[in-house]
This record gives C-alpha cells, structure tokens and sequence, in this order.
C-alpha cells in the first residue's frame, strides 16, 4: 500500500514537470486559459455566493444566540462573523466546495478525453497533452478562486448583517461597527494564500486523476469521485499546516 | 517508408507482440489485418510512439523513431496523420475548429489562410456545410470523414488509421476506404491501416501483414491472400458463410 502511495504521489510530479514544460502556442494557450476561466470561475460565482450568503447568515445568527451575554457587547457579533468567514470559512468552504464542482469537471473532462483517444489525437500530432489540457486549467484557477474567496467574504457578511438584523439579534449600526472593529488586513492576505494554494490542490490533483485514468466510462466516474475526495482530504490537511505556518 | 524490426511488447509480462519484422511502403495502402485481439492496435499505436516498446526498432525513413529524443520525436508527430477508431475528434470544438487545430498549434497562417487550408480538406472529404457543427451534431461517417480532415490537415507523409470503418454501413465504409486510397496516392504517403474487414481487403490492400496471437504470420497483397496456405489466415479470410462459398465455387 506505501509503495502504491509512492507511486502515485511520483506520478503525480512526473505529470506536473510534463505540465510546466514549455507551451507550444502561447497564443492558443492564452485563449483556451480565458476558455477556463470563464468555465471553472465564472460559472461558479453563483454557487459561491448562494453558499456564502447563507454561512454568513447561520454564523451571525449562532455567533448572537451562544454570546448572549449582558457584558459582551453586540457588536461583537459582527467582529465573529467577520474572522470567521475570513479566516476559515470562506477560504477553505469554497475550496471544498470548488474540489467538488470543479474538481470533478476536470476530472471526468480529461478523462473522457483519454477513453475516447482525444489524448492520443493530441500525442499523435506532435502536441504536449498534459501541457495543452492541465495549464490553463492551473492558471485560470490560480487566477480567478481568489476572486471568488473575496467574493464569498463579501456576500457571507452581507448574509451576516442581513440574517441579523432581520432577526432582530443585532442592529445595523452595531453589525457595522463590529465588522469594522479591530480588523486585521492581514488575515485578507491569509485567506488569499490558502486559496492560491487549494486552486493548485484541486487543478492539479483532480486533473491527474482525469488524465492516468485506463479503461471506460465507470473508471471516468471513479477518477471523478477520486479526485474529489483526495482534492478534499490535502484542502484540509494543507489548511492546517498553512495555518500554523502563517499565524503563528 | 516505415520500417519495424524485431519488434516486442508486453503488458504485465504478458507478451502481445512477438518479434515482429515487417517494412510498410510510400504511396501504398499498407494493411494490418487480424482477429481482435491479435495485437493490430498495439502494433499501430507501438509504431505512432503512443506505446513504449520493449525492445525492437521502428525506423520512419531513415531515423530510428523510438531513440530519438522527445523534441525529435515530436517533429516527426508533426508528419503524422491519425485516424482513431471512434474518430477521436475534439468534442468541444466545432468541425472546422477540429480541422484548424493542427494548423493553429504548428503553423504561423493566418486566418484567412487556415480557413481556407481547413475549407479545402473538408471539401477533399466531401463534407459540405458543417463547419459550425460539432462532433455530436453528425453522424458516424462524417466524422471518420472530418477526422480525415485533420489529419490531412498539414499534409502529412504518414497516414495511421484504426479500424477506420468500424461501425458504419458497408457503403459509407467503401467511401471511407476509397478516400484513405485515394488521398495515399495523391500525397505519396505511407499509410498504416489497421483491419479486420474483408471488403477493404480485398478493395484498398495493396500490401497486408497478418497477425495471429502477437504473431506476423503471413505477409502479401490482395491478390495473392486467396491462394495462402496460411491455415490461421484462411480460417480469418474465409470465416463468414459467403466466403466460404465462394472458396467452394473457386476450387
């Protein structure tokens, strides 16, 4: 089972030094990166917000019912709904969410690419596969998973301040105050960072999974599958070193 | 002119192609024919450099394919040509964008110029109005045709087709063959075609190679393939109930 990890993990990096090999047609991988962006990022900003806005809503609410207390001031609610979303939630949620929308497309795109031979065409003519197939896919979420992490920030503590004020836990103006009390740019930089490194995780591992698949359409599934669950597993476990490495 | 020499491949130590020695001529339909299971595509695929062989030597005129570095051997990919089983096109571009995709990666053209370069193969194969369909949008033999296309695209000196009338009707498969013949001889190039069809046997097979179990067992044209005494190619030639009439009427 160890040496089978190893391989895999050898694998892994054997594929990604093909990845970052010199791209052919900068111009054509220039186009099919906006193609991805547009695909994976774009076409995910729904989803994120819909999921940020209700996290920021459940947040305040929970943050108000287990800190009633005379001597904690309201505003206080807002600063926990802040840090929360901005030092985890937003940053790790969304990749986990994003490890299985977009994780999965990649995965089941290349690999019915290799089940029905379109690899092979690439091979044939002359064309790095994994270069063409996996670089842009790496590039557009390195570019565009921070944009919706800031994205997820901002509408979570809107779903905060909406879910708070409406349910009548906290007013606007002490919503407003705690969001803005104490804040610590850095932690912006923080969530960034984790997400840089998530949007790698789940470009890399989840194309992987696509690209070494043998077989048909039931091992298509499983690689999806797969790519999910390992995307996850390293997002989580990259989450804790990243945070004892950045806030310590 | 492509050359194999004593070549071997196995998968898992088992072996699927055993010394095979065979030289594919220039301007000539060169066929691989054999029951499924025979080794036909591993061979071809041995030969494009999408399998690693084992040991052997595969020589493309005069440079040995399988030594060569991987910038080397990507220049000789730029002279291939393929056709795959299920067509292989690109799902998520259209048929001409299928057509343009070589000459976008390997060529400086400019659009006017691919268009019409793509205008031209797609005519050549006799497909009309479809450039902005894609491949879900047409049927099984006009994408073998669109494949075609492309693989014409940058007018290589090598043409390798798999199966290329696997699943379509006996007279789209004879269109197919005819075009694979005709556009050998129009460019002079060496094309591979890998089979298990006895009408393009007997129709394009200039020169044919059978494989039995990883095997070359009998090397001819298809003109002398009726007359082997090949007992494994006689079983293969004469398996279905018209051929073995036929043979009855002949003797």
């Amino acid at each position: 089972m160890i040496i089978r990890f190893l391989e895999q993990v050898g694998a892994y990096f054997i594929l990604l030094r093909k990845v970052f090999s010199r791209p052919e047609k900068p111009y054509v991988y220039y186009k099919q990166t906006m193609h991805e962006m547009v695909f994976l990022g774009l076409n995910s900003v729904g989803i994120i917000s819909i999921i940020s806005f209700f996290m920021g809503a459940v947040i305040t609410l929970q943050t108000a019912y287990n800190t009633e207390n005379p001597i904690y001031p309201t505003y206080l609610i807002g600063l926990g709904c802040r840090d929360s979303i901005l030092l985890e939630f937003s940053s790790t949620i969304t990749g986990l969410i994003l490890a299985g929308k977009v994780g999965s497309s990649i995965a089941s795109e290349i690999g019915t690419m290799r089940v029905t031979e379109q690899i092979d065409a690439l091979e044939t003519m002359g064309v790095n596969s994994a270069s063409y197939l996996i670089l842009p896919k790496i590039i557009a979420t390195l570019l565009f998973n921070p944009v919706l992490t800031l994205i997820s920030i901002s509408v979570g503590i809107v779903g905060g301040w909406i879910a708070g004020t409406s349910a009548g836990v906290i007013t606007s103006q002490d919503y407003i105050y705690g969001i803005q009390y104490a804040f610590i740019p850095y932690y912006v930089t923080y969530a960034i960072i984790k997400t840089l490194f998530f949007a790698f995780i789940i470009a890399t591992v989840s194309a992987y999974h696509g690209y070494r698949i043998q077989g048909g359409s039931l091992e298509v599934g499983q690689a999806s599958t797969k790519a999910v669950v390992h995307s996850s597993i390293l997002i989580l476990l990259f989450n804790v070193i990243l945070t004892q490495l950045l806030l310590s | 002119m492509i050359r194999v020499e004593n070549l071997n491949k196995a998968f898992n130590g088992k072996p699927v192609l055993s010394d095979i020695s065979v030289t594919f001529e220039a301007g000539m339909t060169n066929l691989i024919i054999g029951r499924s299971g025979s080794g036909k595509t591993v061979l071809l695929k041995s030969i494009v450099g999408l399998h690693e062989i084992d040991n052997g030597e595969i020589w493309y005129d005069e440079k040995l394919f399988n030594r060569l570095e991987f910038n080397e051997k990507k220049e000789i990919r730029k002279k291939i040509g393929m056709l795959f089983q299920g067509s292989a096109l690109f799902d998520s571009r259209t048929v001409e964008e299928n057509v343009r995709f070589p000459l976008d990666m390997f060529t400086d053209q400019s659009l006017e110029e691919k268009t019409e370069r793509v205008n031209f193969c797609l005519d050549r194969v006799n497909i009309k109005n479809a450039n902005k369909l894609f491949p879900s949008e047409i049927s099984g033999g006009m994408k073998k045709r669109v494949a075609i296309a492309r693989a014409i695209a940058l007018n290589p000196l090598y043409l390798f087709c798999d199966e290329p009338n696997s699943g379509l009707d006996p007279l789209t498969a004879i269109l197919i063959d005819e075009l694979i013949k005709e556009i050998t001889e129009e460019y002079s190039m060496t094309t591979i075609v890998n089979t298990h069809d006895m009408n393009s046997v007997m129709k394009i097979g200039e020169k044919i190679v059978f494989l039995s179990d990883g095997v070359k067992c009998w090397e001819g044209s298809n003109k002398e393939i009726l007359d082997s005494d090949c007992s494994a190619l006689n079983d293969f030639v004469f398996a279905n109930a018209l051929a073995k009439q036929l043979r009855k009427s002949l003797k």
